[in-house]
C-alpha cells in the first residue's frame, strides 16, 4: 500500500546584524570564547534587553520577500528552561504574536514548480555553546553566540518528499542571502533546519510527527528524512505506532535516534517579556524597508524566461543574486539569438570554473562585456563553441581580457575554407577505411567518430557545420 | 547635623561651613556606631565612601558642585554599584561584587553624591518586614521590637535613625511606601518608567520602580531631580522632558480635590491608623482642599492579582541565579541538575522559594489562562478604576499600611497576613501610578503612621507640592526616634 509523506521545516536563519539582538556585543564568528559576551549576554543581575532594530528590519525584509503579513504589533515572550549556555534561564523569543505571519515560497522540484506555504517567521535570540571537551570532566561555556539574532521560519506541512524538503531549504537558503539578511554559512551554523516528518495513508488525517534535529547540510537533510520515512512506514507496517518525539540525525550511522519524547517535553512557561515593549512596526517603516529591497529571484526568473530561457535554467541563473545580476548584465547588450548560448555558458563552464576555484562571479575576471563579445565570435563563425568555452574562456579567466586578441594570438580562427576542410576530410577518410565501411553498413556512430577525427586533425579549428556537410557529401559520393 | 534635611545640608556644604568629608565621616560614624544595632546596612566601606567625599569636595573647589554633591546617600542593596558587594540580601548573591553601576547609581555619582553604604532589605525585595533578609532583620528605630517594614526596610530605618540624610529604595508592591510609613519617613514611588531599572536587580519587571527616602517632601524632590530620566538601556524607561520636581513645592493647595476611596476607609484599617489619617485629611481641609469620595471597586483584587503576576515574573527573573556564572554555587553536587537544585535550594530563602513556586505554577501549561492571563485582565480593570477616580479628584489619599509597625516575628509565619500589609499600596504598582507616604502621626504604641498620597501619571511634582504644604503646617516629619543620638 502507498504511503504519503508529510514534511514541515523549521529553519533558524542567523540574521546578519553587526551586534546582537538585545545587546551591543559583536556577532562576528570565531572570536575567542566569551570575548563577545557583554553584561547583558552574561545575564548579570540587573541588566535589561534592548531590541536591535536591524534585526527587525531583516525580519521585515524576509516578510516582504515571501509576501507575508508584517504584524503591526508583535510580542516578545520568554521561553523558560535551565541550561548552562542559556544565561538568563530563559530565551527571548516570539510565541503568540510573531512579527511575520503567512507568506509562501515557490520552489522547483526537478522541472515542477511548487509553492510551499509559510506559517510564520519570528525573531529570537540564540543560546551560547557548551564545550564538553578539554575541560577534564567539566563543561566550558562560550557565550559569544548568546544573543545572536535568529529568524525562525516555519512552514506549513506542505512538502511530500525529501527532495521537496531539500528544494525548499535550498530556495530559502538562496533567498535569505539574496535579500541580505543571512550569510547562509551552514558550517558556522548561520542556517539550520529541523524537519517535522510524518507518514499517512492517502486521504487519512495527518500521522504522528517526529522532529528531526541536526540537519546541518542539505545532503544530511535528504538522508535523514529518507531514513525517517522508512523507519516510520516500517514501524506502522509491523503493527507499531509512531511516538511524537524529537530525534537526532547521526550522519555517521545514517539513522535518527530518539532524543526526547513528548512526555518529557518541557513546559516552557511562555509569557510576554515584561522587559520589552510590544514590537510595533509602522506602515512607514515597512515602506522604508520596501524601498531598499532588491528585485527578487522570482521577478528576475520572469525576465530570463522572457529571454526565451527555459524555466529550469532560469531557476539556476537565479540561484544567487550575483549570478543573476551577472546574467542580466550580460544579456542586456546581446542579440536575442545569442542569449541561450550565453545562459548555457554561465550555468555551465563558467559556473564550473567558479565552483572549482571558489571564486565569486562578481570577482572573476570574466566580465559580462567579455563574455558577450565572445558570443559574437561564435555567432559569426569566427571560432567554434568548443574553442570559445575551452581555450578562450580559460584565457579570459586567467585575465587575458579581450577575446579577439586571445583568438588572434592563439590562432583559434575557424577554418571555413571548404577547400582546406575538404583536404582534411579526404585525409581522414583515407586513413579510416574501416569506419567508413561501418558507416556504410548502417552504423551511425561511425559518423560522429569521423567528425571527431577531422576536428582533431584541424586542431579544433574546422567549422563543425562545414565539416558535417562535407563529410555527408563525401560519404554519400563514395 | 543630625536632623538637617538634605536641602539644609546642601546649603551648609555650599557655604563651605562643612566639607563632604566631614559630613561623610559624621554619618559613617553613626552607621558604624549607634546604627549598628539596627542592622540597616549590608555593606559599609568607609574608605570607598571617603574617597568619593574627597572627590566631591574637589568638585566643589572647582565650582562644579550641584545640590547633591558631597551628600551621603544610602542605596538599597538591590542596585548594582561598581566595586560594591551587591547581594539583594540573598545568600545566592552573597559573593557578588557588581562590575557596573545601575543607571540610578550612575546618576548619583554624576551628581557628586557619596555612596554611604548598601542597605539591608527583604531578600530580592520579597517581603514587607525586612525579615526575609539573609543578613537578618532590620530593627525599627522607633521600637527595636518592631519591623521597619519592607522590602526597603534598611533604607527607611537608616533615614529614620538619621544614619543618612537620604536613601534610595525600590517599590514593587509598596516596598518604599510601606517601610516609609512604618519607619516614620517620607518615601516616593514614581510613575513606572520614570527611573531606569537598568542595574536594579529585577523582582517583578512590570512593577519594579526605584524611588527616594528622605525626611521631607522637598528632599524627595531634590532626590528625584537626580534619579529620574530616560535611559536607553531600559526599554520601559520613558523619554520625557526633564522635570524640576521642586518647581511646584511652594504652590498653594487651596482648591485641590482630594479623593478618598471608600474602599480604603471601609474596613481593615486599624483604628489608631484611621485616627491619624483622618486628622491628616482634616489638616488638608484646613489648608483649603476639598475632599471627594471616590471608589476603586476592583482594589480588593489587587493582592491576589499581584500575587499571581509578581511571582510569575520573579520565577523567570530569578532563573539566572543558577550557580553557573556568578553568585553562590553549592560546594558539592553530582551532576548539572544536582548543581542547579542544590545551589538554588541552599542559595534562596523560604519566601523567595515560595514565590518562585507560585510563579512557576501560574505560568505552567494548563494554568496560564486561569491565573496569569486572568490576572493581567484584572490588572487593567484595577488601573481603569484609577482613571475613573482621577476624573473626580487631583490626588488620592488614604492610609499607606493597615497597621503601624508590627513586631518582629509577628507575621513571619503567616505569609497571607504579611501580604495583606501591602493592601493599600499594591494597586498603585499594578496601575503604574506614582505614590508616596509621609509621616502623619503616631499610633497606639507610639509607632509611626503614614499617609499615602497617590497621584495621576507623571504627577509627582503635584504630589510633592501637596506633601510639602502639609509639612509646612505640621512637624511629624521632623520628629526623631528616641535614643538614636
Amino acid at each position: 500500500m502507498k504511503w504519503e509523506v508529510v514534511i514541515g521545516l523549521e529553519t533558524h536563519a542567523q540574521l546578519s546584524t553587526c551586534s546582537k539582538i538585545f545587546s551591543g556585543a559583536s556577532t562576528a564568528f570565531g572570536a575567542s570564547p566569551n570575548s563577545q559576551a557583554s553584561a547583558v549576554d552574561i545575564a548579570l543581575p540587573g541588566v535589561l534587553p534592548v531590541l536591535n532594530r536591524g534585526a527587525v528590519e531583516r525580519a521585515i525584509r524576509f516578510g516582504l520577500a515571501v509576501g507575508a503579513t508584517i504584524s503591526p504589533r508583535s510580542i516578545f515572550a520568554r521561553k523558560n528552561y535551565f541550561y548552562p549556555d542559556l544565561p538568563k534561564g530563559y530565551q527571548i523569543s516570539q510565541y503568540e504574536l510573531p512579527v511575520v505571519q503567512g507568506g509562501a515560497l515557490t520552489i522547483m522540484v526537478g522541472d515542477v514548480e511548487k509553492t510551499v506555504k509559510l506559517t510564520r517567521a519570528h525573531l529570537e535570540e540564540d543560546a551560547g555553546k557548551s564545550l564538553h571537551e578539554d575541560f577534564h570532566g567539566m563543561s566550558g561555556i562560550d557565550l559569544n553566540r548568546a544573543g545572536t539574532p535568529l529568524l525562525e521560519i516555519v512552514t506549513e506541512p506542505d512538502m511530500t518528499s525529501a527532495e521537496e524538503a531539500v528544494a525548499y531549504a535550498k530556495a530559502l537558503h538562496a533567498l535569505v542571502q539574496w535579500i541580505g539578511i543571512c550569510d547562509g554559512n551552514m558550517q558556522e551554523g548561520s542556517f539550520r533546519c529541523d524537519a517535522n516528518v510524518s507518514v499517512r495513508r492517502p486521504g487519512e488525517p495527518l500521522g504522528t510527527r517526529c522532529e528531526i534535529k541536526n540537519l546541518n547540510s542539505f545532503r544530511f537533510m535528504e538522508q535523514a528524512i529518507k531514513y525517517e520515512v522508512r523507519r516510520q512506514t516500517e514501524l506502522i507496517e509491523d503493527g507499531g505506532k509512531v511516538l511524537q518525539e524529537t530525534r537526532l540525525y547521526d550522519p555517521d550511522k545514517d539513522e535518527t535516534r530518539s532524543m526526547r519524547s513528548k512526555e518529557d517535553a518541557m513546559d516552557y512557561r511562555y509569557f510576554p517579556d515584561p522587559d520589552l515593549l510590544p514590537l510595533e512596526v509602522s506602515e512607514k517603516w515597512i515602506a522604508q524597508v520596501k524601498a531598499t529591497m532588491p528585485e527578487l529571484p522570482k521577478e528576475q526568473q520572469k525576465k530570463f524566461v522572457a529571454y526565451g530561457i527555459p524555466v529550469k535554467q532560469a531557476n539556476m541563473l537565479t540561484a544567487n543574486r550575483e549570478t543573476s545580476t551577472f546574467a542580466l548584465t550580460t544579456f542586456a547588450g546581446a542579440p536575442a539569438e545569442n542569449v541561450p548560448m550565453l545562459a548555457n555558458w554561465i550555468v555551465g563552464p563558467l559556473n564550473a570554473k567558479l565552483n572549482q576555484e571558489n571564486v565569486l562571479i562578481s570577482q572573476c575576471k570574466v566580465t559580462p562585456d567579455l563574455l558577450r563579445t565572445l558570443s559574437m565570435r561564435v555567432a559569426d563563425g569566427t571560432i567554434s563553441n568548443s574553442a570559445a568555452t575551452g581555450t578562450v574562456l580559460a584565457a579570459m579567466w586567467a585575465g587575458e581580457g579581450d577575446p579577439d586578441a586571445i583568438i588572434e594570438k592563439r590562432g583559434l580562427k575557424q577554418i571555413s575554407d571548404s577547400g582546406e576542410i575538404g583536404k582534411i576530410v579526404d585525409q581522414v577518410l583515407a586513413a579510416n577505411a574501416q569506419q567508413v565501411a561501418d558507416y556504410k553498413s548502417g552504423k551511425e556512430k561511425a559518423f560522429n567518430s569521423l567528425v571527431g577525427q577531422i576536428m582533431k586533425a584541424s586542431k579544433g579549428k574546422a567549422n563543425p557545420a562545414q565539416v558535417n556537410a562535407l563529410l555527408k557529401q563525401k560519404l554519400g559520393a563514395r | 547635623m543630625l536632623n538637617l534635611t538634605l536641602k539644609q545640608l546642601a546649603a551648609e556644604l555650599a557655604a563651605k561651613r562643612v566639607s563632604s568629608v566631614e559630613v561623610t565621616q559624621y554619618f559613617l560614624k553613626r552607621i558604624n556606631g549607634v546604627g549598628k544595632a539596627l542592622n540597616a546596612f549590608i555593606s559599609v566601606d568607609d574608605e570607598r565612601s571617603l574617597t568619593a567625599a574627597r572627590a566631591a569636595d574637589e568638585l566643589r573647589a572647582k565650582g562644579l558642585a550641584g545640590p547633591l554633591t558631597g551628600i551621603p546617600v544610602a542605596h538599597k542593596d538591590i542596585f548594582c554599584a561598581k566595586g560594591w558587594l551587591t547581594t539583594c540580601a540573598s545568600k545566592i548573591l552573597s559573593n557578588f561584587v557588581a562590575p557596573y553601576d545601575a543607571h540610578a547609581i550612575e546618576l548619583f555619582n554624576r551628581a557628586g553624591a557619596v555612596i554611604a553604604g548598601k542597605t539591608n532589605m527583604d531578600e530580592f525585595a520579597m517581603g514587607s518586614s525586612n525579615e526575609t533578609s539573609y543578613y537578618g532583620p532590620v530593627k525599627n528605630p522607633w521600637d527595636a521590637a518592631a519591623v521597619p517594614g519592607g522590602s526597603s526596610g534598611g533604607s527607611a530605618a537608616a533615614v529614620a535613625a538619621r544614619l543618612v540624610p537620604v536613601a534610595t529604595g525600590t517599590d514593587t508592591g509598596g516596598s518604599i511606601r510601606q517601610p516609609a510609613a512604618l519607619s516614620g519617613v517620607c518615601g516616593l514611588k514614581p510613575t513606572y518608567g520614570v527611573v531606569s531599572r537598568y542595574g536594579m536587580i529585577a523582582f517583578a519587571s512590570s512593577l519594579d520602580q526605584a524611588g527616594p527616602f528622605a525626611k521631607t517632601s522637598e528632599d524627595l524632590a531634590l532626590m528625584m531631580n537626580v534619579m529620574a530620566g530616560f535611559d536607553a538601556r531600559d526599554s520601559t524607561s520613558l523619554e520625557r522632558p526633564t522635570e524640576d520636581y521642586t518647581r511646584d513645592l511652594a504652590k498653594s493647595v487651596r482648591g485641590l480635590r482630594i479623593g478618598l476611596p471608600v474602599e480604603f476607609f471601609a474596613r481593615g484599617m486599624a483604628p489608631d491608623v484611621a485616627k491619624e489619617v483622618d486628622q491628616a485629611v482634616a489638616e488638608f481641609r484646613k489648608l483649603g482642599c476639598e475632599t471627594v469620595e471616590v471608589s476603586l471597586p476592583n482594589m480588593k483584587l489587587s493582592v491576589p492579582v499581584y500575587y499571581v503576576l509578581a511571582p510569575a515574573e520573579a520565577s523567570s527573573n530569578l532563573s539566572r541565579f543558577d550557580g553557573v556564572r556568578y553568585g553562590y554555587r553549592a560546594p558539592e553536587y553530582t551532576d548539572l541538575a544536582d548543581m542547579y537544585k542544590k545551589s538554588r535550594a541552599q542559595g534562596f530563602g523560604a519566601e523567595v522559594k515560595r514565590r518562585i513556586l507560585i510563579g512557576t505554577y501560574v505560568l505552567s501549561h494548563g494554568y496560564y489562562d486561569a491565573y496569569y492571563l486572568k490576572a493581567q485582565r484584572l490588572r487593567r480593570l484595577i488601573a481603569q478604576d484609577f482613571v475613573e477616580a482621577f476624573k473626580k479628584c487631583d490626588v488620592i489619599m488614604g492610609p499607606t499600611a493597615p497597621t503601624t509597625a508590627f513586631n518582629i516575628g509577628e507575621k513571619a509565619g503567616d505569609p497571607v497576613q504579611m501580604y495583606l500589609s501591602d493592601i493599600y499600596t499594591i494597586a498603585v504598582n499594578l496601575a503604574g501610578l506614582p505614590g508616596m507616604s509621609i509621616p502623619a502621626g503616631f499610633g497606639d504604641k507610639s509607632r509611626p503612621v503614614g499617609l499615602q498620597i497617590i497621584g495621576n501619571y507623571f504627577d509627582e511634582a503635584r504630589m510633592l507640592n501637596v506633601a510639602h504644604q502639609y509639612q509646612q503646617a505640621s512637624d511629624w516629619h521632623m520628629r526623631m526616634p528616641q535614643g538614636i543620638e
